[in-house]
C-alpha cells in the first residue's frame, strides 16, 4: 500500500469516499513513511500516532454507518508546531516552550477536527517562525528531501519537507514574510499565504501580528484549495478575521483558466541577486502562460526595494512585544538563579536560557526600533513605507489581474551556509515580504529544476486582497502546463530518501 | 541615523529582560550594527505627506456582545504554569529584600 503516500489529497479523498481505501490504511501508510524516513528528514517534532489512528477509525466507522462526511474526512495532515493543539505538545521550535501543552485548540485545528482529518503530528520550524532555513529550531534542522545537506526553507521547513517527502499529503503553515511560500519553492511543493485575515489566527503563536497568516501546504494547487476552504472563513475568536465568505477556491482550481487574463511581471523582483537557473525556469513559466492565452505585461513596483528594510523594522518591533509574554510566570520555562532572586532576575535568566540567538537578535532589534527617540525614525517610517508598497500593488493591479515573480532568489542552499550571516539569510525573503506588508494573498508552486544544481525553483503568484481564487485559477493552469513538459509531477524527479528511522 | 554599539545592546537587553554574557553582547552588537545599517534607508524614503499603515486590511473596531463566552477553567489556565498554589500562579518575589 506504499502508493497511498504518493496520492494527492484529492485523489486520496476519492479513494476514501469510494471505500477503496480505509482512513486507517491511509493514516497508517503515512505513519509508516514517517517512521521510515523522518530520521533523515527531521520534519516532525512530535508524531501523534494514537490520536491520528483513532480519528481515522472513527471516520471508517462513520462511513460504514452511512454518515455524511466532509470530502477530506480521513485525509491525514501535519500541523506546524507554531499552531496550538490540545493533546499534543506545542513548542514553537523553542526551548522556552519545551514540554508545554496548550489547554485549547487553534481555530484551524478545530476545523480540521470538524472535517475529521487525522493529525499526524507537529512539524519543525525556525524558533518562533524566525528564519528562512529551519536551522534556528531548538530541536535541530529539518533537511531538504531533494538533498539532505541542504535547507528545506523556513520557517515552515518541517511542513514543506513533510509534504515533499510524502510523509503527509497536506500540512498547515504560517507565513509572516514568506514562511509558507519560500519553503514551498525550495522543496518543489505548493504553499499559499491567504489574504491577511482570510484564515483565523486564533491559536497561532504570534510573531508579528500585522503580518502573520496561516495557510495551506500541499503537493498540488487543487489540494491547497481544498485545505484553504476547510480552514478559511470568519472566526469570532480573531478580531482581525475577515467576515467575507471563504470563496469558491476549489472551483477556481478545477476551472483553471487564464485566457484573456493579464499577468504582470514585477520588474523589481528579478535580475541582480537572482540565480540564473531560477530566472530561466521563471521565463519558461511566462511563455507557458502566454501560450495558454494570458497577456503578459510588465509592472513596476519601485518601493519594493524598501520592503525588506521596512519588514525588518516592523516584524522585530511586533515580535519583541509579542514575545514579552514568555516571562517564566504563567507557562513555559522558568529558570531560577541562585540566591533569592526577584522576578526580574528570573525573567532575565529564563529568557536567556529559553530563547535562541535569532530570537534574541530580533527582540533586541525590535526593542531598539521601538525605543524613545527612534520610534518615529524607524517604526513610524517603516509603516509609511508600508503605505507606499500598498500603493505600488494598487497601481500594479490596475494593469494586471495577477502578478508573478520567482518565489525566492535562489534554490536551496547548504545547511550552515548562511547561519553566521543574518543579513544574507534575510535576503531569501526579498520576493515574498511585499505580500505580507500589503496583506495580499500569494501562492508558490514548483517551476522546475535549476540547470546548475538540479534543485527546485518556485514561481510566485500574487493577487489583490480578497481575490485568493485568482491564485488557484492561474496556478492550476501553470501547474498542468509544467507537468506536461515534465511528464508528471516535479516531485517524481526527487531522489529516493535514505531510510533512517525516526523514533519520535 | 545612530549607530548601535555594545552599550546600547546591553541597555536594550536589560529592557527586554534577557541576560547576556560579554561574548554575546560583543557578537550581537556587531551583527545588529550591520542589520541597522542596511535598513536605515527606510527612514529616508517616505515624506510627511505619506500616512502610516499599521494594519494591511483596514478594519474599524471589532466588538462582540458582552456575554461570557468560552473560557478556560482555573485548572486549565494553570496547566502549563511553572509553579502554582491555591489555584493561582505562584511568582518569585517582586521586590528585593523581602
Amino acid at each position: 500500500m506504499t502508493d497511498l503516500i504518493h496520492l494527492s489529497a484529492d485523489a486520496l479523498a476519492r479513494k476514501l469516499a469510494s471505500r477503496e481505501v480505509s482512513a486507517v490504511e491511509a493514516t497508517q501508510a503515512h505513519l509508516d513513511r514517517i517512521d521510515a524516513v523522518d530520521g533523515a528528514i527531521n520534519a516532525f517534532l512530535h508524531v501523534n500516532t494514537r490520536e491520528a489512528l483513532l480519528v481515522a477509525a472513527g471516520v471508517d466507522k462513520a462511513r460504514a454507518d452511512g454518515d455524511t462526511l466532509h470530502p477530506l474526512a480521513g485525509v491525514p495532515i501535519a500541523v506546524k508546531d507554531l499552531i496550538v493543539t490540545k493533546g499534543q505538545p506545542t513548542t514553537a521550535g523553542s526551548k522556552i516552550l519545551e514540554g508545554w501543552q496548550s489547554p485549547y485548540d487553534a481555530t484551524v485545528v478545530r476545523r480540521l477536527r470538524a472535517a475529521r482529518m487525522p493529525i499526524l503530528g507537529k512539524t519543525n520550524l525556525d524558533e518562533f517562525a524566525m528564519g528562512s532555513s529551519t536551522e534556528h529550531s531548538a530541536f535541530g534542522p529539518t533537511r531538504n528531501p531533494w538533498d539532505l545537506d541542504r535547507i528545506p526553507g523556513g520557517s515552515g521547513g518541517g511542513s514543506a519537507a513533510a509534504v515533499a517527502a510524502f510523509e503527509a499529503p497536506l500540512a498547515l503553515g504560517t507565513d509572516t514574510g514568506g514562511s509558507i511560500r519560500q519553503p514551498g519553492a525550495v522543496t518543489g511543493t505548493v504553499g499559499v499565504k491567504p489574504t491577511y485575515g482570510g484564515v483565523s489566527r486564533y491559536g497561532a503563536i504570534a510573531m508579528a501580528s500585522s503580518l502573520d497568516q496561516i495557510g495551506p501546504v500541499s503537493r498540488t494547487v487543487l489540494d491547497s484549495a481544498l485545505l484553504h476552504e476547510v480552514i478559511g472563513g470568519h472566526d469570532l475568536h480573531d478580531s482581525t478575521s475577515l467576515t467575507d465568505p471563504v470563496g469558491a477556491l476549489v472551483e477556481a482550481a478545477r476551472l483553471g483558466q487564464v485566457e484573456g487574463m493579464r499577468i504582470g511581471v514585477i520588474k523589481e523582483l528579478q535580475g541582480e541577486g537572482y540565480q540564473a537557473g531560477v530566472l530561466t525556469r521563471f521565463s519558461e513559466s511566462l511563455e507557458l502562460l502566454r501560450s495558454a492565452g494570458a497577456e503578459i505585461v510588465e509592472v513596476s513596483c519601485p518601493n519594493f526595494r524598501y520592503a525588506l528594510g521596512a519588514y525588518y523594522l516592523i516584524m522585530p518591533s511586533e515580535a519583541s512585544s509579542n514575545l514579552a509574554k514568555y516571562d517564566g510566570v504563567r507557562f513555559g520555562l522558568r529558570v531560577v538563579p541562585d540566591g533569592a532572586p526577584t522576578i526580574e532576575r528570573v525573567m532575565g535568566a529564563t529568557r536567556a536560557a529559553g530563547f535562541g540567538d535569532e530570537v534574541k537578535r530580533r527582540i533586541i532589534l525590535g526593542t531598539y526600533a521601538l525605543s524613545a527617540g527612534y520610534y518615529d525614525a524607524y517604526y513610524g517610517s517603516a509603516q509609511k513605507v508600508r503605505t507606499l508598497i500598498q500603493r505600488d500593488f494598487a497601481a500594479a493591479f490596475e494593469q494586471a489581474d495577477v502578478l508573478i515573480s520567482p518565489t525566492a532568489p535562489t534554490t536551496a542552499f547548504k545547511l550552515g551556509e548562511k547561519l553566521d550571516d543574518p543579513l544574507a539569510m534575510y535576503l531569501n525573503d526579498v520576493a515574498t515580504i511585499p505580500a505580507n506588508l500589503a496583506g495580499v494573498p500569494g501562492l508558490s508552486l514548483p517551476g522546475g529544476l535549476a540547470d546548475e544544481d538540479g534543485l527546485p525553483v518556485g514561481v510566485q503568484l500574487l493577487a489583490p486582497a480578497r481575490q485568493d481564487a485568482r491564485l488557484y485559477r492561474v496556478g492550476a493552469v501553470l501547474e498542468s502546463l509544467l507537468e506536461e513538459t515534465w511528464g508528471g509531477p516535479l516531485l517524481a524527479k526527487a531522489p529516493e530518501i535514505t531510510q533512517i528511522a525516526g523514533g519520535k | 541615523m545612530a549607530e548601535i554599539n555594545r552599550d546600547d545592546v546591553a541597555h536594550l537587553a536589560r529592557l527586554a529582560h534577557i541576560d547576556m554574557t560579554d561574548e554575546e553582547l560583543d557578537r550581537m552588537a556587531g551583527e545588529l550594527a550591520v542589520i541597522v545599517d542596511s535598513i536605515k534607508s527606510v527612514s529616508e524614503v517616505a515624506g510627511d505627506d505619506v500616512p502610516a499603515t499599521s494594519h494591511p486590511i483596514p478594519l474599524s473596531n471589532v466588538f462582540r456582545e458582552d456575554v461570557v463566552g468560552e473560557t478556560l477553567s482555573n485548572e486549565e489556565a494553570l496547566l502549563g504554569a511553572p509553579d502554582n498554589a491555591d489555584g493561582r500562579f505562584k511568582v518569585p518575589a517582586i521586590l528585593d529584600g523581602e
